[in-house]
């Protein structure tokens, strides 16, 4: 186990650059998920943490080494590759022995910590099979035990459950989750799914066009997104993006736009000061709104209402979503349970003011 | 430091090795056809490493006086027939294989890939007789007989190979909107496997092409180019025909082809990828 | 899903035809001309073959040729394969370079290389200009058949070196980059991963690139009738021979025979002994 820290790490393929001057701190025993859109340069910077790629520019540490040249068989890391890279000529078997045989462990205590291995993935009864005679999910745990068989000082994984369907994906994902928490190795997990990613990681380092944007908890990350793009990344159905303008009234302070005048509290007057009178986004999550007289927002000192037509109604069953339109706009609300309000209907929509986010219009960064 | 040097001298080696082993295949080639041009003194002048004369006679010669000319229009005669032969029976049959389910397929399929193996161009000693019996010894539509089931194995392996890269999905929505399954095959598939086709089809003629051992045994007048240069140039018979005959003859027989295979270049690691599986 | 119908069976049924009666029909006249001596079975025209002056040297020759030639081919094809797998610049253009002899037919090869090595030719000229010999060294004529053969090696793994390395490199490239990263990232050295994943996962291509190319080994014939004719028999040199200038079918026949022989021998030694055992149990 080993903390792992990159410095300034730039990667560029000719003149394209994968990854741009990433800083990031990965804690001893930590699990951290690089999400991203495929391209933004996740993989590059696992595959450099890796030693399969060299950074351009930038240091790569593990603990108090410096590894950023170190080929991968000196770094004593392991990975588990999104096809699984399960070699199709050897057993089960002969897969999970490989890393500890390059090793050069005693034959013994080869077997012996094969045995372990499997027995934690619970395919004990695969070891002599070989690939070719296995499913997916099975392929999978093969390369998920040659990974912790040697008691890496750092587990990578590339979109591991990718290529799973999705009822597998659901449970192996508990399975690594737990796995993870009982070896207490630094894990690194690329993904794209942000589902995977705020159940799974300790913290999430979201990245877009190779730049780092923001690395926290989960909660941090879904609760208070630093840019826009965090902030319709994660979180499904998307929060809701609008333009408005931040007016200020004799009576308060507002946020108008086609459709709809929230009006703020007098707290927010401080850190709005620079836009008064300006055009910036205002985003809302679809879970942080409520219809009035269908369902109550709780815990919800703060609240605003616009006025909306029902347009469409998604009937998911656990939940409902109702696409509102609200002047221009197309707002959707996520109401708990099944709700089935009649397309064209007139509502309010109550929105919690805790959970409202502004965003530059220029720089896209948050301001609330 | 150290390491940047380790990893200059080793980008230098690899290097050096790759332009050692094109320099290998391409200097004998040029050198060929450098002599195959050059005037009769430069070529006897030992110390004349690169000639300074050159002439188109040999290749005159060996064209027009000693019948080459003729051989390559029978080799391409043969060649043409070749494809043509090999392509009405091998598209069908590469086209079953790679579209169709049935059972007895991958008998049917490994025993075309174990007929590969057999060495079918010296089957055609015996198949001279039935040749001489049925009047085709000697003749141009014998010899392209004879090649086309020596690249049959091939064609259909790669014409299968090239249809079943063409999604079933495309065949099956002209289905849909109305074509029968021989007019989704003309108006579909065939467009979109053309170029993997044409390239097969080079393939083909350079087989053809370079075959030497059927064409010498089955023909005696009308030669193709391989067996006509053989026949002129070979060891124990035609020791006597001078060096720079030699290396015309040969500038004749390899441009052709080489040409062809330029064309055809984007396709030959997968083909004989495919091929060869 | 479909309707069971004849209609693929009716497509492959001409091509599968053709070849069956192609190899099949030679086959037996093949047979019949070597075993029967005016319609009764007969072994007179195996033992006018064996008696033959040229049989035997013809046997040990061609199997010589394979024996020499097709190692050093797979040694330079596996090389060169492994190299050009890289990606670096210019990798087209000596791939291109490398496979270009797949266009020249033997006798052309011959012939090229006869530019090479004869007593005029490149070699001798070179050598003599920098002053490493003052004689030409000759490479042709009976009296010198070990330079002969040498010479024959020589244009035989220039001229059909690409075909191996094709299907290497081919193979190469079904290998899935991951399947050696893995092993990278799991300790191995560069000779680790050839020689635990790269080489097993290649043995289907070597199999097949043994099997065409001792095919073709086993009918070698332009290259040697251009540069040495009959001063180092060879079976279809002979065979040829037999036909054209003795106008003996039962004898030529039989050199078809012991080619055809050969050839299913190895062919069938290289299946049973380079089998890649994970590719069985998936069926």
């Amino acid at each position: 186990m080993v903390e792992v820290k990159l410095e300034n790490v730039t990667k560029r393929f000719g003149n394209f650059e994968a990854v741009k001057g990433l800083n990031l701190n990965v804690k001893n025993g930590e699990f951290l998920v690089l999400l991203g859109p495929s391209g933004c340069g996740k993989t590059t910077t696992l595959r450099m943490i890796s030693g399969l790629e060299t950074p351009t520019e930038g240091k790569i540490y593990f603990g108090e080494r410096d590894v950023t040249y170190l080929p991968p068989r000196d770094r004593n890391i392991s990975m588990v590759f999104q096809s699984y890279a399960v070699w199709p000529h050897m057993t089960v078997y002969e897969n999970i022995a490989f890393p500890l045989r390059v090793k050069k462990y005693p034959k013994d205590e080869i077997e012996k910590r094969v045995r372990w291995a499997a027995e934690l993935l619970q395919i004990e009864g695969l070891l002599d099979r070989y690939p070719g005679q296995l499913s997916g999910g099975q392929r999978q745990r093969v390369a998920v035990a040659r990974a912790i068989v040697v008691e890496p000082d750092v587990l990578l994984m590339d979109e591991p459950l990718s290529n799973l369907d999705a009822k597998l994906r659901v449970m192996m994902r508990a399975e690594l989750k737990k796995l993870q928490t009982k070896l207490k190795v630094t894990t690194i997990y690329v993904t794209h799914d942000q589902v995977e990613a705020m159940t799974m990681g300790d913290r999430i380092a979201v990245m877009n066009q190779g730049r780092l944007l923001q690395v926290g908890p989960p909660t941090e990350v879904y609760l208070k997104p630093n840019s826009l793009f965090v902030a319709t990344f994660i979180g499904a159905p998307e929060m809701n993006i609008v333009d408005a303008t931040v007016v200020e009234k004799e009576d308060g302070l507002y946020l108008e736009g086609s459709g709809f005048r929230l009006r703020l509290p007098e707290d927010f007057r401080g850190i709005l000061k620079d836009y008064m009178g300006k055009e910036v986004y205002l985003g809302i999550r679809p879970e942080h709104m409520t219809v009035k007289g269908v369902s109550t927002l709780e815990h919800v000192s703060k609240s605003a209402e616009m006025e909306g037509v029902v347009d469409f109604v998604e009937a998911l069953g656990t939940d409902t979503i109702i696409h509102v339109k609200v002047g221009d706009n197309l707002i959707k609300v996520k109401l708990p349970g099944h709700i089935p309000l009649p397309v064209g209907d007139k509502i309010k929509i109550e929105v919690d003011l805790d959970n409202i986010h502004v965003f530059d219009r220029k720089t896209e960064k948050a301001v609330i | 430091m150290k390491d940047e040097t380790v990893y200059t001298l080793k980008k230098i080696g690899f290097y050096t090795v790759i332009f050692t082993a094109v320099a290998w295949i391409l200097i004998p080639i040029i050198v060929s056809f450098l002599y195959g041009f050059t005037s009769k003194a430069d070529y006897y002048d030992p110390h004349m490493v690169i000639p300074h004369h050159y002439t188109t006679e040999y290749v005159r010669v060996i064209l027009f006086t000693l019948g080459a000319w003729d051989g390559i229009k029978n080799s391409t005669i043969v060649a043409t027939l070749t494809i043509i032969i090999s392509f009405i029976l091998g598209i069908p049959a590469g086209y079953s294989i790679a579209k169709f389910v049935f059972p007895g397929k991958d008998t049917i399929k490994l025993s075309i890939i174990a007929l590969r193996m057999f060495p079918i161009p010296v089957m055609a000693i015996p198949l001279i007789i039935l040749y001489i019996r049925l009047h085709l010894a000697d003749t141009l539509l014998g010899v392209a007989l004879a090649h086309t089931a020596m690249a049959l194995p091939f064609v259909v392996l790669i014409t299968s190979s090239i249809f079943s890269g063409v999604s079933k999905e495309y065949e099956e929505a002209a289905m849909v909107f109305g074509l029968t399954r021989l007019g989704s095959f003309l108006k579909i598939t065939l467009p979109l496997a053309l170029p993997g086709l044409a390239a097969a089809a080079m393939f083909t003629f350079v087989m053809s092409w370079n075959e030497v051992f059927v064409a010498s045994v089955l023909t005696l007048t009308h030669r193709t180019l391989p067996a006509q240069i053989l026949s002129i140039m070979a060891g124990s018979s035609g020791g006597a025909a001078p060096d720079y005959y030699k290396f015309a003859a040969a500038f004749i027989m390899t441009l052709p082809a080489m040409l062809f295979i330029f064309f055809a270049r984007k396709y030959l690691v997968t083909m004989w990828g495919i091929t060869l599986k | 899903m479909e309707r069971k119908s004849l209609l693929p069976y009716l497509l492959i049924l001409p091509a599968f035809a053709y070849l069956l009666f192609f190899v099949g029909y030679p086959l037996l006249q093949a047979l019949y001309l070597a075993f029967t001596q005016n319609g009764a079975f007969s072994l007179d025209t195996v033992r006018r073959t064996i008696n033959d002056y040229y049989f035997w040297s013809a046997f040990k020759d061609t199997l010589a040729f394979a024996a020499v030639i097709i190692p050093i081919q797979l040694f330079l094809a596996i090389v060169f394969a492994l190299l050009l797998n890289k990606a670096f610049k210019g990798k087209d253009l000596a791939i291109y370079a490398l496979v270009i002899p797949l266009t020249i037919s033997d006798v052309a090869g011959g012939l090229i290389w006869y530019s090479m090595l004869s007593p005029y030719g490149f070699v001798n000229k070179v050598l003599m200009n920098i002053g490493l010999i003052s004689h030409p060294i000759y490479f042709f004529g009976y009296q010198f058949r070990s330079r002969e053969f040498l010479a024959i090696v020589m244009a035989e793994v220039w001229r059909a070196t690409s075909i191996v390395f094709i299907i290497i490199l081919a193979g190469l490239q079904m290998i899935s980059k991951e399947y050696i990263e893995a092993a990278e990232v799991f300790g191995a050295s560069y000779w680790t991963r050839l020689r635990r994943i790269v080489f097993p996962m290649l043995k289907p291509s070597i199999q097949s690139a043994l099997i065409i190319r001792t095919l073709f080994a086993m009918q070698i014939f332009g290259v040697v009738w251009i540069l040495a004719g009959r001063d180092l028999p060879v079976l279809a040199g002979e065979g040829f021979y037999q036909l054209t200038v003795i106008k003996d079918y039962g004898v030529a026949s039989i050199y078809a025979l012991i080619i055809a022989g050969l050839s299913i021998l190895f062919g069938a030694v290289y299946v049973k002994f380079l089998k890649a055992e994970y590719l069985e149990v998936m069926r």
